[in-house]
């Protein structure tokens, strides 16, 4: 009974935390903090930075990771499913009802207008999140190799038109990453021990 | 099967799509495009839509996409599969590896692929942009210059990178797109 109680309660804060969390998850971490921290105390400080470094590294949408994070520590598999779902709500109910009327609207000519303007926006505000990253990037040899390649090869691709997903510059990094680390690691482990002879 | 085809996508996109917000934004773009789910266009479009509106844009899209190919069902469907990868990540960490990040190995590969993120999100924009002001997507594309977009692009990006540099602050990307939306009008109509 508490624990359907505490479900009802997540659902409802995540309800409201999906209706306000304008521009990505990095504006709904506050809104969280405020709502979890501050107002309930339902998480404690430490748990909750924890928990923002895993929903940022993880997969998947950080509003949803950490809906899913925040509802298994209260109230397990239905406190986490409760939250998600909550969270998600508001967005599909207002983007299925705007989609319902979108080729609609866009038909206007005033609207139609008003978009050509709007998509060079949109590539100015991607651009933006991007550069934003690219300073955030620490200056090291793999940062700038890896960027550098990354761009060149998808750029060059795009213009010859040949199809390579996404999905494998990420695996690609990923494995090598891996490597590098292993790599250093058993190199490490192998000098210690000469050391110690 | 169209409702199937949605999932799987979708599911893919939930599952590498890591960097929040604009990370998964070529992966996105590609799959609308192979699969003419949505022009070019109608994608920029329904990326301001999605940033105006509250919600991650990932789900946004999956809503968005789903219900525009199948209806309320498609939309279900796609949305589910969006989210289902980090539902049931997260349900593994916090239950349970909760200090995963402190393993040494976890911690290189997601380091290391940051500079992966960044650099698909800048290639990206960069293909877009010379799309949308030069009209050239690939090799045997005539050339055909679009000053009106470059002239709302330079108006836009001045406005947001002095805004940066004097107030310190982000200028309101919904305001910026207002402002675009208002420029839009206006060169058209002049």
């Amino acid at each position: 009974m508490q624990r359907a109680k505490t479900c009802l309660k997540l659902f409802l804060v995540m309800l409201k935390i999906g209706l306000f969390t304008f521009g990505g998850g990095y504006a709904m971490i506050s809104l969280l903090e405020n709502e979890l921290i501050t107002k309930r105390g339902w998480v404690e400080n430490d748990e909750f930075l924890n928990m923002v470094a895993i929903a940022e590294s993880t997969p998947g949408p950080v509003a949803i990771n950490a809906a899913t994070y925040v509802g298994y520590k209260l109230a397990g598999f239905w406190g986490a499913l409760a939250a998600t779902v909550a969270v998600c709500i508001p967005s599909f109910v207002i983007i299925f009802l705007i989609s319902l009327f979108f080729d609609a609207f866009l038909s206007l000519k005033y609207v139609a207008y008003a978009f050509d303007g709007i998509q060079v926006c949109v590539i100015f505000l991607i651009l933006n999140a991007g550069v934003k990253m690219l300073f955030k990037l620490e200056r090291t040899v793999w940062n700038v190799l890896v960027l550098v390649a990354v761009i060149a090869c998808m750029v060059t691709l795009s213009v010859l038109s040949i199809t390579f997903s996404s999905v494998w510059y990420i695996l690609i990094t990923a494995g090598l990453a891996l490597v590098l680390y292993l790599f250093t690691y058993f190199r490490a482990k192998g000098k210690g021990k000469e050391v110690k002879k | 099967m169209i409702y199937l085809t949605l999932f799987l996508t979708f599911l893919k996109i939930g599952a590498v799509s890591f960097g929040g917000g604009y990370g998964m934004i070529s992966l996105i773009r590609e799959t609308v495009l192979e699969n003419a789910w949505l022009s070019e266009e109608d994608f920029l479009n329904f990326i301001a839509v999605a940033e105006s509106t509250p919600g991650p844009l990932a789900v946004n899209m999956a809503t968005f996409i789903g219900s525009s190919q199948a209806g309320f069902l498609g939309a279900l469907i796609a949305t589910v599969g969006v989210v289902l990868p980090s539902f049931i990540i997260i349900l593994i960490i916090a239950a349970l590896i909760t200090n995963l990040l402190k393993y040494a190995g976890v911690k290189s590969v997601l380091s290391g692929i940051r500079p992966t993120i960044v650099g698909l999100i800048l290639a990206t924009a960069l293909t877009m942009f010379v799309t949308q002001i030069f009209g050239f997507t690939s090799v045997g594309d005539e050339l055909s210059f679009d000053w009106k977009s470059l002239l709302i692009f330079l108006v836009i990006a001045a406005i947001s990178v002095l805004w940066q540099v004097f107030k310190k602050k982000q200028f309101s990307p919904i305001l910026l797109i207002l402002i675009s939306g208002g420029l839009g009008i206006v060169v058209n109509v002049i």
